[in-house]
């Protein structure tokens, strides 16, 4: 059983941390993960994305054409990238910076204003964090006490960012919670 | 082996160096390898050696030169580029049979060509590069996992045939990242080297002065050069190959030969077309220099092979190899592309059936 996770958005956004983060769950978790990044001659506001293999097998083939999940941080990306998102993948959709949905029918699509969460949680820098709490709510690929710890650790050397982003992480999970299942209520299974 | 950790290939071939005891890195930074400089910039003067940043690529050869010859363990990453401009320091160092580590984390070229992952450079680290007679032993990782370890092993191989060994990567090797053991039972202890590095006399237990030179001016020493670094180079073919066989056993009737993260993509379309009933071998060299000529001619021949293919990240470079090695036995094609996008197992699936037909 193999799972890909899309992270896409602006640079700056945090989106190569993001998928990090979640391929270090992965790995503590006992799985194989591979983390690609987009690099290209790129700069801060232009695109990255990066993408997280996860299997419970050894990795082929680290180049994927069609994620099962995209979490989409700004509204290139989603147009770019959700028409090859595998039938019944979670498509995160960061409300706050995209105004139009997936278009599909056969996804379960969240509309989170992530960016705005962040700035009411006290940095918009942490935006990356609140969108990975609540796609990892939403998907349940991976164990979220597991995502605590890891958060944990990739802030020990920059201790004084690590409070707002636990804050951002769970204001992320919260707002799962909150939001109706607006399209269809494919039960996502979990990685077995 | 100790705890996995989460790393990119770059940094995690930096670490590899100082954990096998390599504690001279000198280099120039190059997209996509960059990270390794940055990462034992720190790293390397923590554990007590020096790192060098030259001024450009064609010093840091011959300060690997000099490293070398003067007996200590010495290794530089670059690309593309980066290994054209070092290729004269190549042919000097092998020419006077120093070891010493390079590491090509290969982009598209040629010319100043792309950032992106390649192969373009396997006629450079197989065939030459810089001029005259010489060999690399040549290591291609296809995980970060790999990389690491044979970076590992590349100093005491360098050291073994007073030859310098080249970790030849795509790009992608460099930027991703994967779960890595170091396995510190791979560290070896630098090997003697009194009996011809420039070591310094009062260290060493003799009055010869050793003498580390690439200049033969008489022809029959030079000739006689030339006859040593041969012998070197059969014995790697004797004792250094190394490659591994995917799904061999079947009855395939496709037989790919592919390398690096190239042969990773191919796995997959090797998985898909077998729950399909379509079987296909998979042959992935891990040392393109010493090449695995019988391994693939016997592959190549098995019953069941109607055509081999050679898929890399290149115009066709490998496929030359691969055709010498199956010597008319049977068709050899080639396919490849070259800008930075790397096929997807969907592709190899449609290149490899199209072959054979139905």
């Amino acid at each position: 059983m193999q799972t890909e996770i899309m992270f896409a958005g602006f640079g700056g956004q945090g989106i190569l941390m993001s998928g990090k983060i979640l391929a270090h769950v992965a790995m503590e978790q006992g799985y194989e993960v591979v983390w690609i990044p987009s690099y290209g001659p790129e700069m801060r506001g232009g695109t990255a994305y990066c993408m997280v293999v996860i299997s419970n097998k050894p990795i082929g083939s680290p180049i994927i054409k069609n994620p099962s999940h995209l979490v989409a941080m700004n509204q290139p990306s989603l147009e770019k990238f959700a028409p090859h998102v595998k039938s019944s993948g979670v498509v995160l959709i960061n409300s706050s910076l995209i105004s139009i949905g997936a278009n599909r029918k056969d996804i379960d699509e969240m509309m989170i204003p992530v960016t705005d969460i962040a700035v009411k949680t006290g940095n918009v820098r942490s935006a990356n964090i609140v969108a990975l709490g609540a796609f990892v709510a939403r998907s349940r690929l991976l164990d979220f006490n597991m995502l605590r710890r890891c958060v944990q650790e990739e802030f020990k050397n920059k201790r004084a960012f690590l409070p707002i982003n636990q804050a951002a992480l769970e204001a992320g999970k919260k707002a799962v919670t909150e939001i109706p299942y607006v399209l269809n209520k494919q039960k996502i299974s979990a990685l077995t | 082996m100790g705890k996995k950790i989460l790393m990119k290939g770059n940094e995690a071939i930096g670490e590899a160096a100082v954990r096998a005891g390599c504690l001279n890195y000198f280099a120039y930074p190059i997209t996509p390898q960059s990270e390794v400089a940055e990462y034992l910039s720190r790293r390397i003067p923590e554990a007590g050696g020096v790192f060098l940043q030259a001024e450009s690529e064609v010093a840091v050869s011959y300060m690997i030169f000099g490293a070398a010859g003067a007996g200590a363990r010495v290794f530089t990453t670059s690309s593309s580029p980066g290994i054209s401009l070092m290729s004269e320091g190549l042919s000097y160092i092998t020419a006077a049979q120093c070891p010493a580590v390079f590491v090509n984390i290969m982009r598209g070229g040629p010319g100043l060509g792309g950032i992106l992952p390649s192969q373009g450079d396997y006629f450079q680290a197989t065939k030459g590069g810089g001029h005259g007679d010489y060999r690399l032993l040549v290591m291609a990782p296809a995980s970060v996992q790999e990389a690491v370890e044979m970076v590992m092993i590349a100093f005491p191989l360098a050291e073994k045939y007073r030859n310098p060994v080249m970790i030849l990567g795509d790009g992608l090797i460099g930027q991703m990242m994967e779960p890595v053991e170091f396995p510190d039972h791979l560290r070896t202890d630098p090997t003697d080297k009194n009996d011809w590095a420039t070591t310094g006399m009062e260290f060493r237990k003799s009055d010869k002065p050793n003498i580390v030179k690439s200049l033969f001016l008489d022809p029959n020493a030079l000739n006689e050069n030339n006859l040593i670094l041969k012998a070197k180079y059969d014995r790697m073919k004797a004792e250094d190959i190394h490659y591994e066989s995917y799904n061999m056993e079947a009855d395939y009737k496709v037989l790919i030969v592919s390398y690096g993260t190239m042969s990773r993509v191919c796995r997959t379309a090797v998985d898909n077309l077998k729950v399909n009933g379509f079987e296909v071998g998979l042959l992935r060299p891990k040392t393109l220099f010493p090449f695995p000529e019988k391994k693939i001619r016997d592959a190549a021949a098995k019953d069941s092979c109607q055509v081999v293919i050679s898929i890399e990240l290149s115009m066709g470079q490998m496929v030359e190899d691969v055709e010498r090695c199956v010597q008319g036995r049977r068709p050899v094609k080639w396919y490849g592309e070259c800008g930075g996008n790397i096929p997807t197992p969907e592709t190899v699936m449609d290149v490899v059936t199209s072959l054979v037909g139905k």
